[in-house]
């Protein structure tokens, strides 16, 4: 079974991704020479877990050459560098970003519409497996600092399309992290293609913002009651994405006084959905989720009866969906500044061009130096969080830079453009419409 | 392996340095903040001890001094001198911006030094105070205009010109002047000098007033015929018009992240203080609802302290390339351009937070807000980093952005 699904994966990929990756200078250094391996990392499970075995075998040579006993590791330095392993992953998302994202952004945004193949190619990245415990099939490796550069990557090229496509990602990581036994049989594999229809994998969003002028997402309106068969559940979720067309939703409410999340099925009786379309994340098809009485079973609680230190942490949560959505923003800034760059070169004024003026140039220069700041921030968090450290005064601050500077990058974006910026024929004006989210939204996201 | 921790083995040095601060630095503060010009004597004692302790580290020590440019070698990642001189900084700094800018034999020439003399000069001005003398009354930002000549003359050049704004002129054993041996070559033919104290024709003028940082002397100076021996010369005695003045220049590679370390040590401590006199007023920086949902007061503490760990960070990554042997031009002005504006607003907004209790003299908030300014102006201000940043990125010459 295994197999013949990794055999359907690898014909369903990107050539492009496949010949970029086979050059990576990695692949050339731990000689994963075998085709298979090579095209299989981006594609399934199977082969990620191959590679995988593939870089621990290689390295475990490296430090038994001289079979000495490998020493206790140091405690860590300060230190930037990425893995091997991140930077494989990073240059691969880059260039899915690059090929397949951007190509879609400008329609998308303007028929506010999901481009029908966006999910289905995303898949090949893998992005589902990371956090999926093995015996599920996944690779059980849930690695925040990865994700967020995963994220960052995949924002460059589109920040509405890279949060559709990071929707279901999101819930997978959820579950994976918080879930009890029966919910990650029960719903991991179907991100898989197991147990699903025509084996595709199912499709599923993240809802806790809600439509209130000073909502407070600890304070939610949505809530939860006991009852016989299980849960009843009463609410409204605002700027959910997929909204309608996804196959599961992750719905924070409060219960007992908790904050929690349910797993409801989209099908629920009571569950509808309102098309909602906002300033900016059009192409993620953000909308209304409307709760009224819905009846849930016992299994519907997120992490009911775990042990203590698996059970759900709903600030961790929030927590960590704000890394995400700044991480977003780093990817869209970055993006920004990278479009930039050659339009003030190249676009002339007064017989030069006009990055030969201080205050174009200055604008220029202040959004690298927050950029900078900005993504040493969510790293900071991000890696404390992976830790298993206390990250929660380091996610704070990091929304909170991401907030005040993604914002400032987006306005100055179009500014540069002068009016061409405020037309459709430049993307500074979509940016400027998605970055304002970042002191707007809460939840839809997870590392 | 991401990691953005003050590394293990640097945590003792770090806690050091905070009790320095906070025990010989912050007790004299306002003394010397009063006294302008009198000479903090409690202060060479604590040098004879840093000087000891900086020579007992691994990896040869912290401190202008010591600073250099590490070694590229890929298989190991380096927390060295760079590192911990930022780290170490920032916390006297969190003590007292002028007295850790007086500290004897932490000078800025002391950095030069470091970073361009060969052994002969590194025995005799080594263990020297050494302080910079860049600035002209003609010339700040654009070092490239130096009108101070030194004219070879045998085994010695001659030195004549005025320098300005020179960080413990005063007080240092030695002070590293730079100056043209040709007019006309531009900006290569800039070199510079080690001139001993003492030495016939080189005068203290003037001591300067200033806004803050008044423990700390800034000196004029007055170069009439001034013989030097050939051998003060730091670097190659060569003009060469392609890369003369880059070797100078790139001492500040590695003098910017100091000095935006220095700015986050007084950010540092104008927020500390701020949320102890905030606290006893019942408001507690909590971080449990978004600045939107919280006070102005809160909110604005959020911000600065988001604000302030940014420049953190980014000082710290900058000392870290160097250490490792990365290029830095760009993060050390990334670095200096975030922490010296931060430490401005941060210091000047605590100031306002805190009304009159911010702006009188019972509390340190309003000389820190007097000090912070200067770091947002030496070593290269706001907007020559920002020039410098755009240059890169944009990929022109001075001539183009200008």
């Amino acid at each position: 079974m295994a197999n013949t699904s990794f055999g359907m994966k690898l014909q369903g990929l990107g050539l492009g991704l496949a010949s970029r990756f086979a050059a990576h200078p990695i692949v050339q250094k731990y000689g994963l020479t075998k085709p298979a391996e090579k095209f299989a990392y981006l594609a399934t499970k199977k082969g990620f877990q191959l590679v995988q075995k593939g870089l621990a075998k290689k390295s475990l040579d490296k430090n038994n050459k001289n079979n000495i006993k490998a020493l206790p590791s140091p405690p860590p330095l300060f230190d930037l560098t990425l893995s091997d392993e991140q930077q494989m992953i990073r240059d691969s998302v880059k260039a899915y970003a690059q090929n397949n994202i951007r190509p879609l952004a400008s329609v998308a945004d303007e028929q506010a519409k999901l481009p029908e193949n966006l999910l289905p190619s995303s898949q090949d990245l893998g992005l589902n497996y990371f956090s999926i415990p093995e015996h599920l099939g996944g690779a059980g490796q849930c690695s925040p600092m990865t994700s967020v550069l995963v994220a960052e990557d995949l924002a460059w090229g589109d920040f509405s399309l890279a949060f559709a496509i990071l929707a279901s990602t999101s819930v997978v990581n959820s579950i994976s992290r918080w879930g009890n036994k029966t919910q990650q049989a029960l719903w991991l594999p179907k991100f898989c293609g197991e147990d699903t229809l025509n084996n595709t994998p199912i499709n599923a969003a993240i809802a806790v913002q809600e439509p209130q002028p000073l909502f407070n997402s600890a304070l939610l309106q949505t809530h939860a009651k006991n009852n016989k068969k299980g849960y009843l559940l009463n609410g409204t979720k605002s700027l959910v994405p997929l909204a309608g067309t996804a196959d599961l939703y992750l719905v924070a409410a409060q219960f007992k006084g908790k904050n929690e999340l349910f797993l409801i099925p989209a099908k629920t009786k009571g569950v509808t959905f309102k098309a909602s379309p906002a300033m900016g994340l059009r192409s993620a098809e953000v909308g209304t989720l409307q709760l009224e009485k819905v009846q849930l079973d016992k299994d519907a609680l997120l992490g009911n009866g775990n042990v203590p230190h698996k059970q759900f942490n709903y600030r961790q949560f929030i927590d960590s969906s704000h890394l995400t959505w700044c991480a977003m923003a780093i990817g869209c800034c970055q993006a920004a500044l990278d479009y930039l760059i050659p339009y003030v070169n190249e676009r002339h004024a007064f017989g030069e061009p006009i990055s030969h003026r201080q205050s174009v140039a200055f604008m220029i220069a202040n959004m690298k130096i927050e950029i900078e700041s900005m993504r040493l921030l969510v790293w900071k968090a991000a890696s404390r969080f992976e830790r298993g450290e206390e990250f929660h005064r380091d996610a704070f601050l990091a929304h909170h830079l991401c907030m005040d500077k993604s914002m400032e990058i987006g306005t100055n974006a179009v500014q540069l453009l002068g009016g061409h910026g405020f037309t459709k024929e430049h993307p500074a004006e979509r940016w400027y419409r998605d970055l304002r989210v970042l002191s707007v939204i809460n939840g839809g996201l997870q590392l | 392996m991401i990691y953005l921790e003050v590394p293990k083995k640097l945590r003792m040095l770090v806690n050091q340095a905070r009790q320095t601060a906070d025990h010989v630095f912050r007790p004299i503060s306002r003394k010397y903040d009063r006294a302008e010009h009198d000479y903090p004597v409690e202060l060479d004692m604590f040098a004879a001890i840093m000087d000891g302790m900086n020579d007992a580290l691994e990896d040869g020590g912290a401190g202008s001094g010591k600073l250099r440019q590490g070694k590229k070698d890929s298989s190991q990642i380096q927390n060295g001198i760079n590192m911990t001189t930022v780290l170490g900084l920032a916390e006297l700094c969190r003590g007292d911006v002028g007295l850790s800018l007086t500290l004897p034999r932490q000078g800025l020439g002391n950095a030069a030094i470091a970073a361009v003399a060969n052994d002969e000069q590194l025995a005799r001005f080594g263990h020297k105070w050494a302080a910079m003398a860049i600035t002209e009354p003609g010339c700040g930002s654009d070092s490239a205009a130096v009108r101070t000549t030194a004219i070879k003359d045998g085994d010695d050049y001659i030195i004549n010109g005025e320098k300005i704004y020179v960080t413990s002129g005063e007080r240092a054993d030695a002070v590293v002047v730079w100056a043209t041996v040709d007019k006309t070559l531009g900006k290569a033919a800039i070199k510079s000098f080690v001139v001993e104290k003492g030495t016939p024709g080189m005068e203290v003028t003037r001591l300067e007033k200033k806004l803050g940082i008044k423990a700390s002397d800034t000196a004029a100076i007055r170069f009439n015929d001034c013989r030097v021996p050939r051998a003060n010369l730091l670097g190659t005695e060569e003009v060469n018009i392609d890369k003369g003045f880059a070797g100078v220049m790139q001492t500040f590679d590695n003098t910017r992240p100091v000095v935006a370390a220095m700015a986050v040590g007084v950010a540092t401590a104008s927020i500390e203080r701020t949320k102890e006199l905030l606290k006893e007023q019942g408001i507690d920086i909590d971080y449990k609802r978004p600045a939107k949902l919280s006070s102005y007061i809160k909110a604005e503490v959020y911000r600065m302290e988001a604000e302030l760990e940014a420049a953190r960070l980014l000082t710290i990554k900058a000392a870290w390339m160097a250490d490792n042997g990365q290029p830095n031009s760009i993060e050390a002005s990334i670095s200096k351009a975030k922490a010296g504006r931060v430490a401005n607003d941060v210091t000047l907004k605590c100031v306002e937070l805190l009304g009159t209790v911010g702006y009188c003299e019972d509390e340190l908030l309003e000389k820190w807000a007097r000090d912070s300014k200067i770091l947002d102006i030496f070593e290269g201000t706001q907007q020559i980093q920002q020039l410098i940043i755009a240059r890169r990125l944009l990929n022109k010459s001075s001539s183009e952005l200008k």
